[in-house]
């Protein structure tokens, strides 16, 4: 037997160290299709629980929308359940090709290749593009794929801190003599809501000969006039050299993702990427699905618009009841606690009055940075909104936080 | 000696600090401590070579040689004789 008693040992030890910190992640399953209501089995072999749902993805109510669904089964009938081959052998389907040029024109790119997730994307595009010769200058809250991917590449890597441009401008300057440079960022920040101040980026990498890289995860098919992106919002369509985004989140919540940009990049990626090379693409159903979602986007920006007013709606509710928040615009809105044992106690209460959001802390917030991350979605009524508004101020009543600054909660609860 | 001592410490508070509040000495643990990152370090090496005319091999610029202003400045020292 090689899986000893020493070698259990160990890991149950750093499993134990885990709990111990207070950081063992557990699943919460949910017994139903993911929707602004939810029936959810919390903690496990628990009763099951109907909620409203603030922490998915799911912004524009898309993941259980009956034409997407529709279109899934229509694909699953007509092109299988799998393609057993990675891309090049065997594995590309015509509607493979037709994805690749919808989200092209979607995005307001060059050429598209899909991955099988943005992870994945992220994981295999700068060592496909890049070589020790280069520099990649990357925000300091970019996320973990990102970084992931910015390991396995032979690049310089550099970090300017979050969103300061006088900063990348210093990073810009002193990386001056590399072949090739690329400022990395989020445009949509997941923790934090932000948006990147892409107008502003555009211009340092016109001036310094630097490409532009950009996760859109969190911005794809709603932020903008007609949901393309960041880019769209901050009036640069067309000038973002390399753009990663996931059919996961607003994209029909599925799986999947890509990436989209000049030709070329595109290009060494077919060529390159190893997870696109060692790895089955996106299986047919959900390609079928996401066909239809970019379909469905780019007839109405409908489901944007209401997710607008929903955020608007929500940040406006919180921040009159008196709630700390981080500022911005987006459908992420953080609910600041400060404090990791208040959020997970908050997160709780909040489960208890029939509201289902998480509680996040130190690592994957900053230390002393715990906040309940709500997400709008578009699937949510205004009655949804009204009544989770109801719970966040009877749980923030609870907790005696209402109205109380930064300083105040921490010198109530520490940091 | 001194002189580089002071442009390094100030370097790497403008550069890694996000707390204005935080305090920084010669001797902070830097790398250990958490304030500069494995990724960081390299805008600190390259700020080293630029200002002072130096080559750190990547074997030399380790997270033990960079993991105090005292000991990134006698390293650095090393390069200038």
């Amino acid at each position: 037997m090689a899986y000893s008693d020493k070698i259990r040992g160990i890991y149950t030890g750093t499993l134990n160290e885990i709990k111990d910190k207070g950081i063992f992640k557990q699943e919460r399953p949910i017994h139903s299709a993911q929707a602004a209501d939810i029936v959810v089995e919390f903690p496990m072999g628990s009763d099951l629980k109907k909620v409203i749902n603030m922490c998915a993805n799911n912004y524009l109510g898309l993941s259980s929308h009956p034409d997407v669904i529709k279109a899934a089964h229509e694909g699953l009938d007509s092109r299988g359940y799998g393609m057993s081959s990675v891309r090049f052998i065997c594995g590309t389907q015509d509607i493979h090709k037709e994805l690749e040029a919808k989200v092209t024109k979607f995005l307001g790119t060059e050429d598209t290749i899909l991955f099988p997730s943005c992870m994945d994307a992220n994981a295999g595009v700068f060592e496909a593009i890049l070589t020790s010769e280069d520099v990649m200058i990357s925000d300091r809250l970019v996320h973990a794929s990102i970084i992931d991917g910015m390991r396995l590449c032979a690049a310089l890597h550099d970090t300017f801190k979050h969103s300061d441009m006088a900063h990348l401008e210093e990073k810009l300057q002193l990386h001056a003599d590399k072949r090739l440079k690329v400022v990395i960022t989020d445009g949509v920040f997941s923790m934090d809501g932000d948006t990147a101040k892409l107008d502003e980026m555009v211009a340092l990498c016109e001036k310094y000969d630097a490409m532009l890289f950009v996760d859109e995860s969190h911005s794809s098919g709603f932020i903008g006039k007609t949901g393309r992106g960041t880019h769209e919002k901050c009036g640069v369509v067309g000038k973002i050299d390399i753009i990663t985004t996931t059919f996961g989140k607003a994209l029909g919540g599925a799986s999947g993702g890509c990436v989209s940009g000049r030709k070329e990049l595109v290009e060494m990626c077919r060529q390159k990427a190893r997870p696109y090379l060692f790895s089955n693409t996106i299986a047919p159903v959900v390609v079928s699905g996401v066909n239809v979602v970019l379909d469905i986007l780019s007839k109405s920006t409908e489901r944007r618009d209401k997710l607008e007013k929903n955020t608007d709606f929500w940040r406006k509710g919180l921040t009159e009841a008196g709630f700390v928040l981080k500022e911005g615009d987006t459908p992420i809105v953080p609910v600041m606690l400060f404090n990791a044992k208040l959020s997970q106690d908050f997160s709780k209460a909040l489960y208890e009055e029939g509201v289902y959001a998480i509680g996040f802390f130190f690592p994957v917030v900053p230390q002393g940075q715990a906040r309940i991350r709500t997400q709008v979605s578009a699937g949510h009524e205004i009655h949804h909104l009204e009544k989770a508004l109801e719970a966040f101020i009877k749980v923030g009543k609870k907790f005696d936080i209402l109205g109380k600054t930064k300083q105040e909660i921490i010198a109530m609860y520490g940091n | 000696m001194a002189e580089m001592k002071d442009i390094v410490l100030q370097y790497v508070i403008n550069e890694y600090l996000e707390d204005e509040d935080e305090v920084l000495s010669y001797d902070s643990p830097l790398i250990s401590g958490g304030i500069v990152d494995s990724f960081s370090m390299v805008s600190l090496k390259r700020f080293l070579e630029n200002k002072y005319k130096i080559s750190i091999p990547d074997d030399k610029a380790t997270p033990e040689a960079f993991d105090t202003v005292n000991k990134i400045c006698a390293l650095v020292n090393e390069y200038l004789k």
